[in-house]
Formats: C-alpha cells, structure tokens, sequence
C-alpha cells in the first residue's frame, strides 16, 4: 500500500501520486506551537507590560509553555518517514526551505524560556536545595532531590535583595526578547503553509499572521482551562488539608481569586480573538473578491464540501459561540470552561481546515480528496498518523506538566 | 639558536611555496569564474518533447518506466502516466488517468473515482486526445526550494534527483509540486519522483518511456545543442509547457496543448 491510500478517497479526476500526504500530525503540529506561542505570550503580558492581574496566570502559563514545547516536534517526528534522520534538518539545514529554520528557531526559543524560567525559580532553588542540604539524613528520595535542586542552581546561591532585583531584570528583559521569537516560531509554522505556490487554499501572505492571532487565542484558551482545573484540584484539596496547614489559603480565598484571573484572562482572549477572525475572514472575501482560476474549486471545496467543518464548527461553536459566552455580564466559571473548550475546538479545527482543506481538491483542479482520519490503530502506520497518535501528543503535556510542577511548582503555597 | 645562511634560504623558500600553495587555492576556487564556467560551460541541458497528436494511450510508457525504475508494479503510484480527456459537446471536460494508464485504457467510460465509471456516448464526444506526463525538471523547481535537509537537487545538467540516502519523508516536496509527479516510494519510503532515467541518458540511452513508445510521442533531447532534432523542434514549433503561471520554468515542451489540459 502506498503511503497515503489508506485514508485518501478520490473523486473525479486528480493526478495518480495525489493522496493525504499531510494528516493529523501536521493538524497537531501548528495546533501544539500555536499553543506553545500562545502560552508564552499570556506570560509575557504580565513580565513585560506589567499587567498586573494576569500576574496569577503568569508564571503557570510558562511553566505550561515549558511543558508543551518539546510536544511541538513529536508530530512532526511521528509524520517523517523516516523520523531517525529528522536530525538532519539541524545538522544539514537547507536554508531556501521554511522548514530549515526550525533548529534554529526552536532551540532559540527553548533556550529563552528555559533561561527564563531559571531566573524565575533561581530563589525556589536556592532554598530548596539548602532545606535539603540542612537535614542530615537524607532518603534516597531526599538525596535525588538534593542534587537535583543543587545542580539547577548552577552554583548561583546568591538571594539577597539586589540578587533578586537584578533576576526581575533578567525575566523582563528575557520576557521581552521571547516575544517575538515566540511570534516567529508560530508565524514560521504560518509560512510553512503559506508559502507553498502550488497549493491555492494555503497560498497567501496573511498565513503567518492568522497562525500568530489563533496561536496567542488557542495558547491563552488552554492557559485559562488548565488553570481552572487546577484551582479546583486545589480548593478540593485546600479543604481537606486545611486542618493539618492552618496557613494555606481557604477555599473561599481561592474561588475569588480564581473568578478574578479568569475574568481578566478573558479579555485578552477576546481581543486576540477578534483579530484573528477578522484576518480570517478577510482572507475569505479577498478569494471571493479577486475569484482567480482556484476560486472555482475553493469555492466548491469551503461553501460545499467543508462547509460544516468550517462555518458550523469553526466560526460557529469555535468563534460565535464562546464569543457571546464571554460577552455576556457575570462569567462564571462553569461558562469560561465551556467557553474555552469551544475556543480550542474553533482553532483546532481552523487548522484542520487549512491542512486537510487544503488537500481536499486535487493541484488539478478537477478533482477531489477526502480524508477519513484513521481511528483504531491496525498498523504502526495508522497509529502514528490516526487518532491514537494524535491523542497521544495531546497528552504528553500533561504529563510534562505535572512532572515540571514538582520542581518549579506554579503554585507556591501548595503542600 | 643559529641559523646558517643555506638553512634561512632552505626555511624561506619552504615558507613561500607553503602559502604558495592556499594562495593558489584561492585562484582555483574564484567563484565567479566558477559561475561562468557554469553558465557557459555546461553542454548539456535535458529536456523532454511530447507530441499529444501521436500519443494513442497504450501505455506501454508507464509500463516500461514501472519496471525499469523498479516502481513496485501493482502500487497506485506512478513516475509518469498517461491522461485521458474527453470534451463533450455541453462544453465539460472529462479527465482520467485509471492506474496511470499502466493498463492503457481498457473501457471508454470515463473513470471518476470511488470504484464509479460514467459512460459518454460517442455522438455526445466533440474532441477526445491523450496526454503524457512526467516531472518537467523545472529550471526554477519548487520541490528543490523546500526541501529542509537537501536531499533533492538539480544537477548541472537540469534534472532534479532525489538523494535516497538523505531524504527524511518530510513531504514537503509532494506539496510543493504543482504537477503532482512526487510520492513517498512504497519500498524505500523517501520522495521518488522521474528523472528522466538519468542513469540511462548520461549514458547515451534513451529514457525507458521514449524506447517504449511505439508512435514516438516521447523524446528526450540536450537543449543546449543545436543540432538535436528536440531542441530544433522547440526552437522552430509551437510548442507549449504545463502550468507557466507557477514560475517554475518547467522543461517538458508540448506539442498539441490546448486549455483543457489541467
């Protein structure tokens, strides 16, 4: 079977090679960056610009970007053909090619937020590792801690006041620089589809400037729907381990709290949320409008075939909906979570439609092709590049999360 | 330390024919003189010539390329393959290619995917003809542009190639391509795509297309000499290419094109 068969039905004419060749990992792909980017941006908005009431999201948000980074590249690893010389794009970078910068873009980012982070935690550090220094008799447990929280110190045990002054620079300043690295990162994953002339849907030069807006609406989405899970796992904890730690916020403390980040966040999301719809529908009647020779097919493909997938579930239940949901006065909680799902579904499903959309009609023009997403994982193949695989790379983050919080918790007062 | 006066000379003249030696270097590798050479040099520029009037869809092309390039037989790929169009009077153009033509095309219905085949009748037909494709080993190829790690590449002499040993399955060339000639090998799992059976024309041979067409609609030819019966044909006929709006220069020259042909 040729790579591509599986899940390609063709209709009327397209040429004989033409199949799916990019499926749901590379949906994954911008859809995880985007969320990376995103992420990152809602931290930047508090250390850069000072906006003060995002500072409870703040920190969470870049532990989270921390997290999903590494997951940005598992798609494109599980869509190779040939994944173990992936390393090829870092050692032999072909540079006319937008996927070439992607070494160079990621690890520059990675190394931003990394050494952000460093700074952010370098007190948390510090302390850790003398508490632990203090007792005598460590548990293995105890001594793996102990090196662990010594060696990420980097030897720097300075905390005094002007130390720490001089660490709040070094975040803004880092804060700031991560910007747009973070913009580029996400506006390169725009480009990549943007820039390819032989396919009519992804050609046009707004691409990377529609993948930054959804990316920073999609990153800040998720940061207010992890966040909220959290704060309840924290109130249901909160009240049970009151008893024991008297000085741990109450419940009630925590609910305020979490109302408040929640509402701020929001705004921010809405204004992001504008911008990219209306960047996205522009690029819609500009194709109408202009009606070159692939408007015919385009229009056949977005008014037709697609058309559930786009207007229903895209800038319906992803954008209408959850607009008004925000608008509406009292957002409680219960709405933000509901909200925000839908949110991540709309941009989830805008990058569905660009990458599926876009080899949903053949380079013909006289042709169509359907992709049916494999679901049970029959063959490797089907796995890496179906549902389960896409699960997959949805999960991990979580799990570099949880694993990421026990040695920068975002939550400080937690026990 | 003394040194003698024979020693210095020695020593001096060792110094001076070492440098000597990266000095020269740099006069070998001047890089314009490289470019020019390039451009005037090269005696050799591949191009291919298809007459649509001549081809009659046997596809015996698309056989002989499957088994000379060992492009697995029975896999729904093809390097090159054979186009079907039917114009009826209503003014719709019908297009087909079933198998890529391996086959030929064994039934008059036009096959429109899905298992499906639509019958035309003949009185309904205002012009049916073939049409042969192939990569046009374009002079400004898209597919070179993309690639992140360089495994594919134009040779000097105008074919692009694919390096098996370096592609990593990206795809991005697939995508690239606005004439759809590149898949995934189903056995080596990198980009294939035709290139002109390359190591048959450097050769001196035909491409295994051109030496299985009976009706000669296929020929290969070296732009860059005057006196090949290709390139005298370019130069004197009206000959046209496929899809010029991409900017991809491409270099396989039809004769007989008309709009329909996608």
């Amino acid at each position: 079977m040729v790579h591509g068969e599986i899940w390609t039905l063709k209709e009327f004419f397209t040429y004989p090679n033409e199949y799916i060749y990019w499926t749901i990992q590379i949906v994954m792909y911008p859809f995880m960056t985007g969320l990376v980017a995103g992420a990152f941006v809602l931290s930047s908005l508090y250390h850069v610009f000072g906006v003060k009431q995002l500072k409870g999201i703040a920190r969470f948000s870049l532990v989270f970007s921390f997290a999903l980074l590494p997951v940005a590249m598992m798609p494109l690893m599980l869509h190779l053909q040939k994944p173990l010389r992936g390393i090829e794009v870092m050692l032999t970078p072909h540079f006319t090619s937008a996927i070439a910068a992607f070494g160079i873009v990621f690890s520059t980012y990675g190394m931003i937020v990394a050494s952000e982070l460093w700074f952010v935690y370098r007190k948390h550090f510090v302390e850790s590792a003398l508490a632990l220094k203090a007792i005598e008799q460590r548990t293995p447990g105890q001594q793996f801690s102990y090196l662990l929280f010594s060696a990420l110190t980097l030897g720097a045990y300075d905390i005094g006041h002007e130390a720490q002054e001089s660490d709040e620079r070094a975040v803004k300043k880092l804060a700031a620089a991560g910007i747009p690295v973070a913009c580029f990162l996400h506006g390169y994953a725009g480009f990549i589809f943007g820039s390819v002339k032989a396919n009519a849907l992804w050609m046009t030069p707004l691409m990377p400037v529609i993948f930054i807006c959804s990316a920073v609406v999609s990153g800040i989405a998720l940061c207010i729907l992890t966040y909220i899970i959290t704060m309840e796992i924290r109130k249901f904890l909160a009240a049970r381990k009151r008893q024991e730690y008297p000085e741990l916020p109450s419940p009630e403390e925590l609910k305020s709290a979490e109302a408040n980040v929640v509402a701020m966040t929001a705004r921010y999301l809405l204004m992001f949320m504008v911008a990219a719809i209306t960047l996205e529908l522009l690029d819609l009647v500009f194709r109408g409008y202009t009606a070159v020779k692939s408007w015919d097919i385009l229009r056949s493909v977005i008014y037709e075939r697609d058309f559930v997938s786009i207007f229903v579930v895209q800038y319906g239940l992803g954008n209408v909906v959850p607009f008004i949901l925000f608008l509406l006065p009292g957002l409680t909680i219960k709405r933000a979570v509901l909200g925000t799902s839908l949110v991540l579904l709309g941009v989830f499903m805008m990058r569905w439609n660009v990458v599926i959309g876009g080899q949903a009609f053949s380079s013909s023009f006289s042709g169509f092709m359907h992709y049916s997403m494999p679901i049970w994982p029959e063959t490797w193949e089907t796995f890496r590049e179906g549902l389960f695989g896409a699960l997959m790379v949805v999960l991990v983050p979580f799990g570099l999360f949880w694993l990421l919080n026990k040695v920068m918790p975002v939550f400080k007062e937690t026990h | 330390m003394t040194i003698s006066r024979r020693n210095f000379c020695k020593k001096s003249l060792l110094i001076a024919g070492g440098l000597a030696i990266p000095l020269s270097a740099l006069e070998l590798f001047d890089p314009k003189r490289l470019l020019a050479e390039k451009n005037d040099g090269n005696k050799t520029r591949w191009v291919f010539l298809v007459d649509t009037h001549k081809c009659v869809g046997c596809g015996f092309c698309v056989k002989g390329c499957k088994v000379e390039n060992e492009i697995p037989y029975d896999a729904n790929v093809t390097r090159t393959w054979v186009e079907r169009y039917v114009v009826t009077k209503d003014g719709t153009t019908h297009i087909d290619s079933p198998k890529g033509a391996r086959d030929g095309f064994p039934t008059s219905s036009i096959d429109i995917g899905h298992g499906k085949f639509q019958e035309i009748r003949d009185e309904e037909i205002d012009k049916a003809f073939f049409v042969p494709k192939l990569c046009n080993q374009c002079d400004n190829p898209p597919c070179v542009q993309v690639c992140p790690v360089g495994a594919t590449y134009q040779t000097a002499d105008g074919v692009v190639l694919v390096d098996r040993k370096w592609c990593i399955g990206c795809g991005y060339c697939i995508m690239g391509c606005p004439y759809g000639v590149r898949f995934f090998h189903p056995v080596h799992h990198v980009a294939e795509k035709c290139n002109f059976c390359y190591h048959r024309i450097t050769k001196g041979m035909q491409t295994a297309c051109v030496d299985t067409c009976a009706f000669g609609a296929r020929r290969v030819g070296n732009l860059k000499d005057p006196d090949d019966p290709v390139t005298k044909i370019i130069m004197t006929e009206r000959v046209n290419v496929l899809k010029e709006e991409y900017g991809t220069k491409p270099q396989v020259f039809y004769l007989g094109l008309t709009k329909e042909v996608k």
